[in-house]
């Protein structure tokens, strides 16, 4: 498209927000300043919600290439252009991150204390860099976004974080930056083999030699294996679930997805064959990583512990429905990531509502709370049933199709996979009893007012949209079934190809 | 007029759940009881009409899910199974929404239990109708998981009680390890029929009869192999031994909600199952042998623990869950009618039973322990009465060719069939259900006189409480009552009669040569009395050890020793479960929290290279290294390490 340059904008659109933030508001504490930097945040962030609805409704679902295309010369000595666009994967990643962006924001009033406006700034600058990773097409523009989520992250989970903070911050940031770095070199090779780092280009001609291919998808795996994360990378996520504010932990919702987003985009599309050579390496991982991850949360004696094993599990569903090649296996990958996204950060929001309240983080000190909040409760039952997996809900969909699709593949996967639906409800509904049953006996705790409106507008889209996927998923599912049934086609071809030489 | 009556029978309750659980604070309690019991009886007529036109119909409401081959939609099949399912649940639920209005009034808590209460109750009535008008496995796994999401809201509905919330995340548990067997049914039935909407089921099994296919590395018989995974289901939905343990914890809930849910209907769905997918059994033989034997040994066993225990509630639970074990002993010898025919019978004498010793419980403000009870039947007569016809119907008491109560047929005819079907499962199944008769008439009259005779043993002040309930939780029980003495009267031609194919419509399926149902007119008539002379003196014992000698219960518990205790305790399943799973979960996740991610991953990982480049550091005399370049030569070597791993394999 040579006319409106519509991903830039909704790119860049929060970074802008965030200048401005930096120029108008006042610093430190101050409450204007804090008032000015949200207002500005909000108008941002909503912008760009618009902006991104608006490009939901021109995207053409029927059409499998990439939509919205930019392209512009960057570094021409190196043939490095600036290219963006989207097809029917990304534009959800996309909705994704401009629908959390103001729900974050929302969560920040009641969430950070100190140095709101700074926090502003940096929530608005990882949704740039979550949305640059989404919509670009060139090897090393996607590693500019890939890294520079890394800056925010690391001064949220420095600068915000709880207790042992130094720890969380430079455990993540290294286990992510280690995988950047490999990431880095396999983008370098990929260019000097295949001539090119044009992301359009690489993808259904991935003709790098097998050898090199193994390699590169190495490379690539064990950032996207620690960004995911797929046991046994996940160490860093409790760490940093327990010491972030939720503003930050919504947005790691799509974070995560990063992970998941490039194992379909570089793993599969662009190293087929690779991708194929490892699966049973990455399937084993994820289905470790759900039975492990769901007995570790069962043990987690406090509540945003839990929700980090909780994760850990979910997303060993979206790598094992990848990775089993099978129509609903994908389906259900990509609809794991959407659905994962909503009800983690809605969980997470729900566990902040009391720790904001009252800062304890031990699930055994509450209690009884459905007596005095029963808004609260039910919304938070929702979350916990769309995290079971209940019929009805988001979760159901995507953990029935990665499951089936992973039966498919071998039924052992299946029945391994399945044990999730008893362990995952152990340890949601052990939680759950913990915070919400039993009696009021713990007077700060009995004290507590339900949740009020603010909250109450952080819930409500998740809310809408769990449920809206749960029981009528074609309304989302149609925009990125064509693409998905391209990939898997285009997959299979390149890996019979293979055969029938 | 032409009214929609399949959509009238489905969703009224969902709305009335909606209205109720949503704005019950703003409506009131009075409008929540209103709206929700509009609702279900608006639904419980328009089933009857549904029931009463017997018409097939199979509506789609919307497309559900749909991937790759893969589709499920929402719809609302209605077939004579349905309605009558539909009739049963809608019906029941009804009685018990008015009954709880009174039940629940003396409940006062902070929140607004009550509307909480009828909402809960009403999303169970709609998630158990979507059960069964479903055209496909998923939409009965949506209905099957929304009904045990119900029944956990319901078990924990007293919340603040620590016993509350066990039984109900332990029936919620439970049920998801039968509902793993499910979900694993359904996944290999889409492997298998590249479907799962019933009509390409079924119209596919009777090909597949004798394939096999690969299940876990090992060859299988196809049809016997997806029918267990399913069967594996509804042992946990309907608690058949093995997975049972949750039922009788889940009396800690309010006593209407143990006669809806944990009696009349969710825990049928599982019967309801089989009969529904009775094309799909019948080419599975073996899995039927099995289901038979399932039932017949829950059966027997459930009773026999209903002989000891002292909790009324839990008595009638165990009694329930043996009840149970009959219908599946009907299902496996191929006789689904008599197993739909008790599975109605038993809905209307088994609620009845839990409501009238709920107003038992009323009475005695809260007690529940038979030995706390007694002298009570003249001060509440009108319950005492309708206690009654229950075990009457629940024994099975009735003449030939004359008149009995609901039980007398419905579970002659699946003796008979069992008997009838002239397998050495069937023989089996006859032999324990038959002496299951005599337990279960020994133990309903040993609570009836436990409860009702003798000298009272309740505190002074407790018996100057005792009343009778009020009229409205008397007036539902009559239409209950009504059922249990002449259901089984009337629906016999139905169920067991030679036009019963005209009933069903083809609702359920059987093979001609399992016809058992066929084969009961040649049973001899002495096997026809049986049930009769095995209920009676059971009558007779329960009357000489509580009535007329009431120190020879004690002595023949202590004279039985180990095997006494071995049956008061339940044979021991909730302890070796506990051994077995549940201690070792919690264990295992500490384990792989603290020294798995800790110690191990941690170790070798981001804290091991740290410490590492840190002594190393200190060692080398480069102070000034940062952890970056340790992790960057750890990663190095993890990837050659993975690589070599690669290398080697081929």
């Amino acid at each position: 498209m040579d006319s409106f340059p519509l991903l830039s904008v909704i790119t860049f659109l929060p970074l802008a927000g965030a200048v401005l933030v930096a120029l108008l508001a006042r610093g430190g504490d101050c409450k204007t300043g804090v008032k000015i930097s949200l207002g500005i945040g909000f108008v941002a962030s909503l912008a760009t919600l618009g902006l991104s609805a608006y490009m939901l409704h021109l995207f053409d679902p029927a059409n499998t290439a990439f939509q919205f295309v930019e392209r512009a010369v960057w570094i021409p000595a190196f043939n490095i252009a600036y290219i963006k666009g989207i097809d029917g994967i990304s534009v959800w990643f996309v909705m994704l991150t401009a629908l959390l962006t103001p729900v974050g924001l929302l969560s920040i009033i009641g969430g950070v204390r100190t140095r709101a406006k700074e926090f502003v700034i940096a929530l608005l600058v990882l949704e740039t860099m979550l949305l640059g990773v989404f919509t670009s097409l060139d090897l090393i523009l996607f590693y500019v976004f890939f890294e520079g989520v890394l800056i925010p992250m690391f001064i949220i989970v420095g600068a915000w974080g709880q207790t042992k903070t130094g720890y969380a911050a430079y455990k993540s940031v290294l286990y992510t930056l280690l995988g950047s770095l490999l990431m880095l070199v396999a983008i370098f090779v990929t260019a000097l083999n295949a001539g090119t780092t044009d992301m359009t280009a690489l993808i259904g001609n991935p003709n790098l030699p097998p050898h090199m291919a193994l390699w590169l998808f190495l490379a690539f795996f064990v950032s996207f294996a620690i960004k995911t994360p797929i046991w046994p990378f996940h160490t860093w996520l409790p760490y940093v679930y327990e010491e972030t504010p939720a503003a930050f932990v919504v947005m790691s919702g799509v974070m995560l997805k990063m992970g998941s987003y490039g194992f379909i985009r570089i793993g599969v599309q662009m190293l087929p064959h690779a991708s194929t050579d490892f699966a049973p390496l990455v399937i084993w991982l994820s289905l470790i990583g759900i039975v492990y991850a769901s007995l570790a949360a069962l043990a987690q004696t406090e509540m945003k512990r839990v929700i980090a094993y909780s994760s850990v599990a979910h997303m060993g569903y979206i790598t094992l429905g990848i990775f089993s090649f099978t129509d609903q296996g994908f389906d259900g990958a990509m609809f794991v990531a959407l659905s994962h996204s909503l009800v983690a950060a809605a969980l997470f929001l729900g566990v902040s509502v009391p720790f904001e309240r009252l800062g304890i983080t031990k699930t055994a000190r509450y209690g009884g709370m459905a007596n005095n909040m029963p808004r609260y409760a039910a919304l938070f039952m929702v979350f916990t049933l769309a995290s079971v997996g209940l019929p009805g809900t988001s979760g159901f969909i995507g953990e029935f199709l990665t499951t089936q699709g992973a039966y498919l593949a071998n039924s052992w996967y299946g029945v391994i996979a399945a044990t999730g639906m008893v362990l995952g409800a152990a340890y949601m509904l052990v939680l759950y009893r913990g915070l919400f049953f039993g009696p009021s006996d713990k007077p700060d705790v009995a004290a507590m007012k339900d949740v009020n409106v603010r909250e109450m507008a952080m819930f409500a889209p998740l809310l809408v949209l769990v449920l809206w996927l749960g029981i009528h998923p074609a309304d989302f599912r149609h925009i990125y079934a064509p693409t998905l049934d391209k990939v898997i086609s285009d997959y299979q071809a390149h890996i019979q190809g293979d055969t029938n030489d | 007029m032409h009214l929609p009556y399949d959509i009238l029978a489905v969703f009224p309750t969902l709305l009335g759940a909606a209205v109720a659980g949503l704005f019950g604070r703003v409506i009131g309690e009075r409008a929540s009881q209103l709206v929700t019991c509009a609702g279900v009886l608006l639904a419980a007529a328009a089933s009857m009409m549904l029931f009463s036109r017997g018409q097939v119909s199979d509506h789609v409401l919307m497309d559900w899910l749909q991937s790759g081959e893969l589709s499920a939609n929402w719809s609302i099949k209605i077939d004579t199974l349905a309605a009558l399912m539909l009739t049963i649940i809608n019906g029941v639920s009804s009685m018990i929404h008015i009954y709880s209005i009174g039940y629940m009034k003396d409940d006062d808590r902070p929140d607004s239990g009550m509307s909480r209460f009828m909402a809960y109750l009403s999303l169970f009535t709609f998630f158990m109708s979507m059960l069964v008008v479903s055209d496909n496995l998923l939409q009965l796994f949506f209905g099957w998981e929304g009904v045990g999401l119900a029944s956990y809201l319901l078990i924990n509905f007293w919340y603040e009680k620590d016993s509350a919330n066990n039984a109900a995340i332990k029936a919620f548990i439970v049920n998801r390890v039968g509902d793993f067997g499910f979900a694993l049914g359904i996944f290999a039935c889409y492997q298998v029929f590249g479907s799962i909407t019933y009509a390409d089921i079924f119209a596919k099994a009777p090909g597949l009869a004798s394939d096999h296919f690969t299940f876990l590395g090992c060859t299988v018989p196809t049809l016997t192999t997806i029918c267990l995974l399913l069967f594996f289901g509804a042992m946990g939905k309907s608690a058949q031994l093995g997975l049972h343990t949750w039922l009788a914890d889940a009396m800690e809930g309010p006593t209407p909600v143990s006669a809806l849910i944990h009696a009349a209907t969710m825990v049928t769905a599982g019967v309801f199952m089989l009969a529904r997918l009775s094309p799909l059994f019948e080419y599975a033989p073996a899995a039927l042998a099995v289901v038979t034997v399932v039932g017949a040994l829950t059966c027997f066993i459930a009773a026999s623990i209903g002989l000891t225990q002292f909790d009324i509630k839990r008595v009638i639970a165990y009694s329930t869950m043996s009840q149970l074990g009959y219908m599946f002993i009907a299902a496996g010898v191929s006789a689904y009618s008599a197993a739909v025919f008790h599975l109605m019978t038993h809905a209307f004498f088994k609620a009845l039973l839990f409501l009238a010793a709920g107003s038992v419980i009323h009475a005695l403000s809260g007690e529940q322990d038979l030995r706390n009870m007694g002298g009570l039947w003249r001060r509440i007569p009108f319950t005492y009465a309708l206690m009654w016809i229950g075990f009457l119907a629940l024994a099975g008491v009735g003449l030939e060719n004359v008149f009995g109560f609901a039980g007398f047929y419905s579970k002659d005819l699946i003796l008979e069939s069992a008997l009838a079907s002239g397998t050495g499962v069937g023989k089996f199944a006859y032999i324990l259900g038959t002496a299951a008769v005599f337990m279960t008439a020994f133990y309903s009259w040993r609570l009836l006189i436990m409860a009702f005779h003798g000298t009272p043993r309740a505190d002074a002040d407790v018996m100057a409480h005792v009343h009778e309930s009020p009229l409205v939780m008397l007036l539902p029980l009559v239409p209950l009552a009504l059922g249990a003495t002449f259901a089984g009267w009337y629906g016999y031609g139905w169920f067991g009669g030679a036009d019963r194919e005209a009933f069903w419509k083809g609702a359920l399926f059987i093979l001609p040569g399992h016809d058992s149902i066929a084969g009961v007119v040649d049973v001899p008539e002495y096997e026809k009395w049986l049930p009769l002379g095995m209920a009676l003196p059971g009558i007779f014992f329960a009357y000489i050890f509580y009535m007329v000698r009431p120190e020879w219960p004690g002595k023949l518990a202590r004279g039985l020793g180990g095997l006494y205790r071995l049956i008061y305790r339940k044979y021991y399943f909730d302890e070796v479960y506990g051994f077995l799973f549940a201690r070792p979960a919690q264990a295992v996740g500490r384990f792989l929290w603290k020294t798995g991610d800790e110690i191990i991953i941690d170790g070798l990982g981001p804290d091991g290279f740290a410490s590492l480049s840190r002594r190393v550091a200190r060692r080398v005399g480069m102070a000034e290294t940062g952890y970056l370049y340790h992790y960057a030569f750890a990663m190095i070597l993890g990837v050659a390490g993975f690589v070599s791993w690669f290398w080697f394999k081929g």
